[in-house]
């Protein structure tokens, strides 16, 4: 059964980007465009791995990062933050908030494509 | 039935049980057990006011001016309200000065001057001792009268032998004797007497339920009522005007005045307010139940006048007596006897105070400071003094009632006897200048007040004693009805031919005339010196400093401890010297006596005590002989005076200093804060700005990667990934680019071309520039242009720069098709106006302010992010805020946007410049 | 410890009230041979004013400092 990955960013170019990786590696792909909508596609979707962007209008990452550690049905998701705010006080905040690893924007594909594969079930 | 034998022993036994109250409340006072220090034996003491002359008098005056005598009682009442300001500072300087008697008090404030006590003590003895006399001749008639029961007669002129065959007499001494026991039992700096002052307050309430018994005797049990006894009144033809007229208002407002100079300045009242209060709350008290016994002792007086008038209609008999005589008419025996007691209680209480406070002043005013100026005597080298201090006032007090008998005596029916209450009220009065200027005017002089006094003496003597003596038959009757050696204009009653006024009135007139205008007058011919000027301060400002110990400042030299002891002894005795100095010692934390030094405050300690015993002004002379002093010169006075005001002019200035303090660390505070801010706004637009350049680059990374990474895309994609590093490249090219203008317009660094333009150009030009987007997105733009428009003064680019980034907004929010964008202008008075409207999703009015915000987008409202930096519409409003103009939205969600702004024309930007 | 406060100050408006009211002119027109229950006007008149003078006086001294 092929992995399934949940993007979430407001960027429409960014997500292009990361639905072309994603799809490059054989993994199920659905994109999200804002915190609502991710929240509702992680529990219809249940993907393996949430790609999160940290700052969206009107829910943050963190926000979604939150709700989606405290339902049940989801405590398997592994979540993966993507920021543009490179200060280290938000990859400990995020690391609390029970995201499982951290990139910061702009990463490099190779490095992104590595976490990815370890944060999916056996990859470690 | 009442035999004389009865009368007198009633008469003993009343005074054997005031000897009793006395005793008990001296017992209680050595105990430390006060029965006297309340509000109510205080107020009841003060009732001291009533005399017989009250008890009797006043339903004589009543009889014949109704109700004329009423002012008498009016003028306390009114002077009590005023006692909050004046009779509590008064006593306030006395307990801090331990004064003692009212000429101490005069002559304390004028410089301790011994001149000044003297005169005031000369004239209290002159204007009181008649006032005493009328007192004794009070308590002899209502003897005689009463018994002469059941019949009711006036005595007759009395032909008895003088001294030990004359009752009166016999009184005269039991009083001596009752005042020298508890008046004199001992020296003490307070000169406070609580036994003698419940008897007082005993006989206060003896005379006012006396009065009510008859009043109530007469009203109720003789006649119907009141209403009955008025009616009846009103129906015969010459009591009439009584009860309808209030008399001369003239005699009216002076009675007024007099009386309320009286209640505090007549010696015995100054004795019980003053010297015997207790505690100054007592007093606050007494303001309204002092004018409440007044009150109740007058509400009978009106019935009993008319009850009299009605019942003894012949004129038979004296209206002063009916007080007494309407029992007796009525046979009723007890209650005659009561009555009889009632006026010996006002009498006696009067006589006791009076002569204590007349023999306190005798002794520490003139006896005292004669004999320490008589070296002869060597007075100065006596090691005991106390006893001789005793001696004098006992003496005093005997010369005084012996005096006053002697008066009464000679003077017998005389007018210059029946009169003598307003007269002696009169005289009290001229105190009046010199002890309220004295202690709300710091610019009195001993001088000013000697002559004020002097001078309202003389004019008193002139217009009032002397022709009371006339009327009496004492001087040629010519001398009042052709004035002095047959001068009209110097005719006692109408002085420089002043007519129309009764003879008190006329004489409050001229006496305070000239008592006022000397006192000062002459005050202010020539300032206070040093040692009035000291004075002055600590009686003037002696609410101010309630704590310090008042006087000590203003003294400078060097004593010893033994020598005051010494001295203090010689006058209160060593043993209450040495108490006194003990008490000192611990109160200022010394050890022991020995232990003390002795400063300024020591000397000014010895000072008082002393003055309590002998005078301030003797007092003054005795500590100056043994201490060595250095004379202050009104100079170091004034120095003195002036630190102090420094210190508290620097002591406000640290006052404001610190508060200035404070408001600038409020000021540093909020500064800070504000940095803070400020600090954390760079923060943010730094990290927001790090943000804004990261989300492009992420995007051209990635892709750049991805072509790198898979070289064998096919075409349309490789193209469309091209085609997106293109298009972030440049979002990214264009953010860099606004942030680098903002920080240049921010800065100040940003140039400006300015010229004279014309808009119309601008908006077409700007319009043609996007004409191509606008096209492909198949937006309708409209330009509404007039025919012509008046130049402005602007940089033309950055208009452009303004226009592009209005209308790219306008196209970015009119997605839905069919858009439609208009550009309007117009002339506004001195204004351009550009309206760039839209028929977009509009923006909700919470975001209309933000959007002009830097890197803040109207983000709640849209599903997707609209492409931009979010620092276009902040610079557009810079720029045209720099031109004189102004930017704003107006929108409805759902409805569009107009973005608007205004810009001045030249002309009126060059008028305004012009101007 | 008495400071001068507010009490001073009404005590001075009760004088001056007391002044006016027990004095001329305001005392002439009681003066008429009008009877107040059986009493005098003139002598009610000023008799009253005296009571009411003296219970002011006792509400202010007595009053406790707010």
């Amino acid at each position: 059964m092929a992995r399934r990955i949940l993007i979430v960013d407001d960027e429409p170019n960014i997500v292009t980007s990361l639905e072309f990786l994603m799809r490059g590696s054989n993994y199920e792909v659905l994109a999200a465009r804002n915190g609502e909508e991710a929240l509702r596609l992680a529990e219809s979707f249940q993907p393996d791995v949430v790609l999160l962007d940290v700052m969206m209008p009107q829910r943050s990452g963190f926000e979604v990062c939150q709700k989606i550690r405290k339902n049940p049905a989801l405590r398997d998701v592994k979540i993966l933050m993507l920021t543009a705010k490179g200060r280290d006080v938000e990859k400990e905040r995020g690391l609390d908030l029970g995201a499982n690893a951290y990139i910061t924007k702009p990463f490099s594909t190779k490095e992104l494509m590595n976490t990815v594969r370890r944060l999916l079930p056996g990859g470690e | 039935m009442l035999t004389a034998p009865i009368i007198v022993a009633a008469s003993f036994a009343y005074v054997g049980l005031l000897f009793a109250i006395a005793y008990y409340g001296d017992k209680r006072a050595d105990e430390g057990r006060s029965i006297i220090a309340n509000p109510y034996i205080y107020a009841l003491s003060l009732a001291v006011y009533c005399t017989a002359w009250t008890f009797y008098g006043s339903v004589g005056r009543a009889a014949t001016s109704g109700i004329g005598f009423l002012p008498i009682y009016l003028g306390p009442t009114l002077m009590a309200a005023l006692w909050w300001y004046v009779m509590l500072k008064i006593i306030r300087i006395s307990k801090q000065n331990r004064i003692t008697s009212i000429a101490d008090f005069i002559a304390s404030r004028y410089g301790k001057s011994q001149m000044v006590g003297g005169l005031v003590t000369i004239i209290v003895v002159i204007g009181i001792i008649p006032y005493i006399a009328l007192q004794l001749k009070a308590i002899s008639n209502t003897f005689l009268i009463v018994l002469e029961y059941p019949e009711v007669a006036m005595p007759h002129k009395q032909s008895a032998p003088l001294f030990l065959g004359d009752n009166t007499f016999y009184i005269a001494m039991l009083l001596a004797a009752f005042t020298i026991l508890f008046g004199t039992r001992h020296l003490d700096a307070t000169e406070r007497h609580e036994g003698l002052v419940a008897a007082i307050a005993f006989e206060s309430l003896v005379k006012l339920l006396a009065f009510i018994a008859v009043g109530l005797f007469v009203s109720f049990w003789m006649y119907d009522g009141f209403g009955d006894i008025f009616r009846r009144a009103q129906e015969v033809a010459q009591l009439t005007p009584l009860l309808t007229e209030g008399g001369n208002y003239a005699t009216w407002a002076s009675l007024t005045f007099l009386s309320m100079a009286a209640i505090m300045f007549l010696p015995r009242q100054w004795q019980v307010t003053v010297v015997e209060n207790v505690d100054e709350r007592h007093l606050t008290t007494a303001i309204w139940l002092f004018p409440l016994y007044l009150l109740a002792i007058n509400v009978f007086v009106l019935p009993i006048a008319f009850g009299g008038l009605l019942h003894f209609p012949s004129g038979s008999v004296d209206a002063d007596t009916f007080v007494l005589t309407l029992p007796i008419s009525e046979q009723a025996p007890w209650l005659a006897l009561f009555a009889f007691i009632g006026g010996l209680s006002a009498a006696t209480g009067m006589v006791i105070v009076e002569t204590i406070a007349l023999s306190t002043m005798v002794c520490n005013d003139l006896v005292m400071p004669v004999l320490l100026r008589m070296k002869g005597l060597r007075l100065t080298e006596r090691r005991d003094l106390s006893g001789l201090l005793l001696g004098i006032r006992r003496g005093a007090i005997v010369l005084i009632l012996v005096l006053g008998y002697l008066y009464f005596s000679l003077a017998g029916e005389a007018y210059a006897l029946v009169s003598i209450g307003l007269i002696s009220f009169s005289l009290v009065a001229q105190f009046a200048p010199a002890i309220i200027g004295g202690i709300f005017w710091k610019g009195g002089t001993r001088t000013g007040a000697i002559c004020g006094l002097a001078a309202g003496f003389v004019v008193w003597i002139y217009t009032l004693l002397l022709p009371s003596f006339a009327k009496s038959g004492w001087l040629p009757i010519t001398f009042l009805s052709h004035g002095l050696f047959g001068t009209d204009i110097l005719k006692p009653q109408q002085l420089l031919g002043l007519q129309g006024l009764d003879d008190i009135t006329h004489c409050l007139f001229w006496s305070m005339l000239a008592n006022i205008g000397c006192y000062v007058g002459v005050s202010l011919i020539k300032g206070p010196n040093a040692a009035e000027h000291g004075q002055a301060i600590v009686f003037v400002d002696a609410l101010k400093h309630p704590a310090a110990a008042p006087g000590s400042r203003f003294w400078r030299g060097s004593a010893s401890v033994d020598d005051l002891l010494r001295l203090v002894g010689r006058f209160l005795g060593p043993e209450r010297a040495n108490e006194a100095f003990a008490a000192y010692a611990q109160s200022r934390g010394a050890r022991s006596v020995g232990a003390l030094s002795a400063d300024a405050s020591l000397v000014h300690h010895a000072e008082s005590l002393l003055a309590g015993a002998i005078g301030s002004a003797s007092a003054r002379v005795m500590v100056a002989s043994v201490v060595e002093e250095e004379p202050l010169g009104i100079d170091e006075v004034m120095n003195i005076i002036d630190e102090a005001s420094q210190v508290l002019a620097y002591s406000r200035q640290l006052e404001q200093k610190s508060l200035e303090l404070e408001a600038a660390t409020n000021e540093l505070r909020s500064a800070n804060r504000q940095l803070q801010e400020l600090d954390r706004l760079k923060d943010d637009f730094i990290s927001t700005v790090t943000h804004e350049l990261r989300t492009p680059l992420t995007s051209i990374r990635a892709f750049s990667e991805i072509l790198n990474d898979n070289p064998r895309l096919d075409e349309d994609e490789r193209a469309k990934f091209l085609g997106i590093i293109v298009k972030e490249s440049e979002r990214l090219t264009r953010l860099i680019n606004q942030v680098l203008d903002l920080a240049k317009i921010e800065s100040g660094a940003a140039e400006w071309h300015s010229s004279e333009i014309d808009m119309r150009e601008v908006l077409e030009d700007s319009v043609t520039a996007v004409s191509q987007l606008f096209k492909e997105r198949e937006i309708k733009l409209t330009l509404e242009l007039p025919q012509k428009v008046p130049a402005i003064l602007a940089d033309r680019d950055r208009l452009m720069q303004v226009m592009l980034n209005l209308l790219s907004n306008a196209a970015k929010f009119c997605e839905r098709a069919p858009g439609a964008v208009t550009v309007a202008l117009a002339q506004h008075g001195g204004f351009l106006r550009v309206d760039v409207s839209d028929n977009g999703i509009g923006i909700s009015a919470a975001d209309q302010e933000v959007i002009f915000e830097k890197f803040r987008q109207a983000g709640d409202t849209l599903t997707n992010k609209p492409q931009g930096s979010g620092l276009g519409l902040h610079i557009s409003r810079r720029i045209i805020e720099h031109f004189g103009g102004r930017m704003w939205v107006t929108s409805r969600p759902g409805e569009g946007a107009c973005f608007s702004f205004t810009l001045p024309l030249a002309r009126g930007l060059a008028l305004a410049k012009a101007a | 410890m008495i400071r001068p406060s507010i009490k001073g100050q009404r005590l001075v408006a009760l004088f001056l009230l007391g002044f006016l009211l027990l004095n001329y002119p305001l005392l002439n027109l009681f003066a008429g041979p009008t009877r107040v229950f059986g009493v005098p006007v003139l002598y009610a008149y000023v008799f009253a004013v005296w009571a009411l003078l003296i219970s002011l006086m006792a509400l202010v001294i007595e009053k406790r400092d707010d």
